[in-house]
């Protein structure tokens, strides 16, 4: 079986970012991989949304990069404003993982929401911790390494289990 | 290839390969989505350049490549639209070294002016053409391409998508042995380092007719050569070929799909049972295999994103082939407008949800270019940029758009025509990057031409290409890898080209009123260049790093020099 995985949010929140890590990690966890998202204005504030899809190399190869609209089985959303935009992409019985989770107070810096939002995202998924902290380490400069694993280990302690 | 498994955009395969196959020289002009490939070429240690435009990147590549050298052209698809005049001719030549033109097309429009179809270029230059699947394929058939391209010394286009170009998928490199095979066309050695020497070649090279027409015969002799070489050995997948039924016959499969690209990816997860052939070299097209594979089949369906140039081909050819309804001509295919495709559905699609548009950053020195056009009501050219935002509210301050560099011709042609109290509203807005790419010409016409009531264009220098992502050009003094460089000066080329008023406006400077420097410009009738300085917020932080680091080498190289006695 496929997982399709979509990350919803603004231009500048990281959700390019937090893709590039959850595929990584699925990469490292020994699935096939496809990531991706439209690039070019996101950087000015618009709407961004990244599709991840994994599943297994020889059982079930990724065909198409991206997450047919609808068929979303987790849909993780940054933003409030963009719940109700993102919404169609999620399959009728899937998994929404809205911003509410965690409040701007519990992170010692906003801009690891990303992070523990990835966190809160793990504990449904068949991929080891060890590849996440993995993925998190390539994905950023080492002096956020720490910020960023203490707001992984959040998000993932009030991940649905 | 290795056990390395890479999980890498097109883009960036493009980039490994082209290091892997020994690349001597990138270049290109920014445009999404092809931007990423030659940085991620110089950060892996290639020499990529920026070139001021498309057309000259694809000459200085040309120049490369008739010296022996491997070299690789990147431009977004409207890129080649500049770029073509070199293509055109380009394509009757003998290119030694292999000459790489990846164009990157962006069907849906992520971010381009258009959604033209560059297979149509492949046709009309007579130019062979390879489109990747995924970014393994992206990397393969950038190898493919040097390969082709060198054995018949002829320009070979790599055709990207936005979805090939931006999608992550997993790459398997090629082994460092592996690597060595494509390397046997390499003239002379030296110290481990190729050196490329000059090859008189006159007749294959200088393309005066008497020389073009025997060109243009060898030209469609190489094409028919590699069409056979694609039937015979071309890059080709076929999928569903063993499907049988219970009795262990292989009954004639109803339904045939031909599809090329990411619409290949789509169309096999839409149908998985069918019959599928893709092929990577998609001119000039593998016929006889085709035509062999529709025999096979009850309804041939082709699903490309696009144009019907395919279909259109292969019925043109005699094969009957399915094409798609007209709306899936606009925008990218996906798995779900696949399966409709199929179902033969042509009945409206659902609208996708409207995001949030983009919109220029909080304290973005275009803001106040906008406002002061905006309150004094000007008839504003526009043109490519960041800055075209400008045409979104709060500002609603644009009124035209083409592509880069019409800012300035369409605001003379407008001065023109439209009657004089018109005519002294007109501005034209261009952005730093592309007053370089295609703007310098716009200037020649205005102080050549000039309207009866001047005109006024306003340079927006916020000392990078924003749009693309923050990229140097000849008017930041940075090269690619934002070392310092020559910088040109917009002032003095204004200025020798015999613009009556050019001036400096720092951006920041609050003192001054931009919307009464305008004002006061509109009525006369001079031939006026404005330059607003002011640097990007997100580049600016980058910028101040490039110039320390500049000013630190500076210092050590004066350090360095000898005294001087005199
Ligand atoms: C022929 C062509 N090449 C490339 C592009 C992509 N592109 C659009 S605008 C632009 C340059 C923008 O830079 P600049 O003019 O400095 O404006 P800024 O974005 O910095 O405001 C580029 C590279 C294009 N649209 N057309
Ligand atoms: S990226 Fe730079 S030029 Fe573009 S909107 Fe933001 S501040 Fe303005």
């Amino acid at each position: 079986m496929i997982t399709n995985i979509v990350i919803a949010g603004l231009g500048g929140q990281g959700v390019v970012k937090a893709s590039d890590i959850l595929a990584d990690a699925a990469l490292a966890a020994g699935f096939d991989v496809k990531k991706s998202e439209l690039h070019g204005m996101s950087q000015r504030g618009g709407s961004v949304t990244s599709d991840v899809r994994y599943g297994h190399p020889e059982h079930s190869p990724v065909l198409s990069p991206m997450v047919p609209p609808g068929e979303a089985h987790v849909l993780l959303v940054l933003e409030p404003t963009q719940v109700e935009v993102a919404r169609p992409l999620l399959h009728p019985g899937g998994l929404l993982i809205g911003p509410e989770l965690i409040e701007p107070g519990a992170l010692k810096n906003k801009k690891s929401f990303n992070v523990a939002m990835l966190g809160a995202l793990s504990t449904g998924l068949e991929i080891g911790e060890l590849y996440w902290q993995q993925a998190i380490q390539a994905n950023l400069a080492e002096k956020l390494h720490a910020l960023n694993a203490q707001a992984f280990a959040l998000g993932r302690a009030r991940g649905p289990s | 290839m290795t056990e390395e498994r890479l999980l890498l955009s097109g883009d960036d395969a493009v980039a490994l390969a082209a290091l892997h196959a020994g690349v001597r020289l990138g270049t290109g002009y920014p445009g999404t989505p092809s931007t990423e490939i030659l940085e991620t070429f110089d950060r892996l240690g290639g020499h990529a350049q920026w070139a001021p435009n498309e057309k000259v990147a694809l000459e200085v590549g040309i120049g490369s490549a008739f010296a022996g050298a491997r070299t690789l052209v990147t431009m977004k698809h409207v890129g080649l639209n500049v770029a073509a005049d070199a293509l055109f001719t380009a394509t009757y030549t003998d290119v030694d070294g292999g000459l790489v033109i990846v164009s990157a097309d962006d069907p849906g429009m992520a971010s381009s002016q258009n959604e033209q179809d560059n297979r149509h270029f492949a046709r009309a230059a007579g130019a062979p053409m390879l489109e990747p699947i995924d970014s393994q394929q992206a990397y393969d058939y950038t190898w493919l391409a040097f390969a082709i391209g060198e054995r018949w010394k002829i320009p070979v286009i790599l055709r990207l998508t936005t979805r090939i170009c931006h999608a992550k998928t997993v790459v398997r490199p090629r082994g460092v042995e592996q690597r060595r095979s494509l390397e046997s066309h390499e003239t002379s050695t030296e110290h481990g380092k190729t050196e490329h020497r000059f090859r008189r070649d006159i007749p294959t090279r200088v393309m005066i007719p008497a020389f073009a027409k025997p060109a243009h015969h060898r030209l469609r002799q190489k094409l028919a050569e590699i069409a056979a070489w694609n039937e015979a050995e071309g890059p080709m997948q076929e999928y569903g070929s063993e499907a049988r039924d219970q009795d262990g016959d292989q009954p004639a499969p109803k339904l045939g799909i031909i599809a090329t690209g990411v619409a290949a990816m789509h169309a096999r997860e839409a149908a998985p049972d069918a019959r599928q052939l893709t092929f990577g070299l998609t001119y000039p097209l593998p016929l006889t295999r085709i035509r062999a594979f529709a025999a096979q089949v009850e309804r041939l369906l082709v699903i490309e994103e696009g144009d019907p140039v395919l279909v259109d081909d292969l019925n043109a050819a005699g094969i009957k082939a399915e094409g798609k309804p007209m709306r899936y001509r606009f925008g990218e295919l996906n798995v779900e407008r696949a399966r409709r495709i199929i179902a033969g559905e042509d009945s409206p699609e659902p609208e996708p949800a409207k995001g949030k548009p983009p919109e220029l950053c909080q304290g973005c020195s275009h803001r106040v270019v906008f406002e002061a056009l905006r309150d004094l009501n000007c008839i504003v050219a526009g043109d490519i940029g960041c800055y075209t935002l400008g045409v979104l509210p709060p500002f609603s301050a644009m009124d035209t758009c083409v592509c880069m560099g019409a800012s300035i011709g369409v605001g003379l042609g407008m001065r023109h025509v439209l009657p004089e109290a018109e005519a002294r509203r007109v501005v034209s807005v261009i952005g730093d990057s592309t007053f370089v790419h295609s703007g310098l010409t716009g200037l020649a016409e205005m102080v050549y031409n000039p309207p009866p009531t001047g005109h006024l264009v306003l340079i927006l220098d916020n000392g990078t290409t924003a749009m693309t992502g923050q990229q140097e050009h000849p008017g930041t003094g940075r090269s690619l890898d934002h070392s310092p460089t020559h910088q040109l000066d917009f002032a003095g080329i204004a200025q020798a080209m015999g613009v009556q008023s050019v001036v400096l406006i720092d951006g920041s400077d609050k003192t001054l009123s931009l919307e009464e420097r305008i004002a006061t410009q509109l009525a006369r009738d001079e031939t006026a260049l404005f330059i607003v300085r002011q640097p990007c917020v997100l580049a600016a932080p980058k910028i101040r790093l490039y110039e320390k680091a500049a000013a630190g080498e500076r210092e050590r190289r004066c350090a360095a020099l000898p005294e001087i006695d005199d």
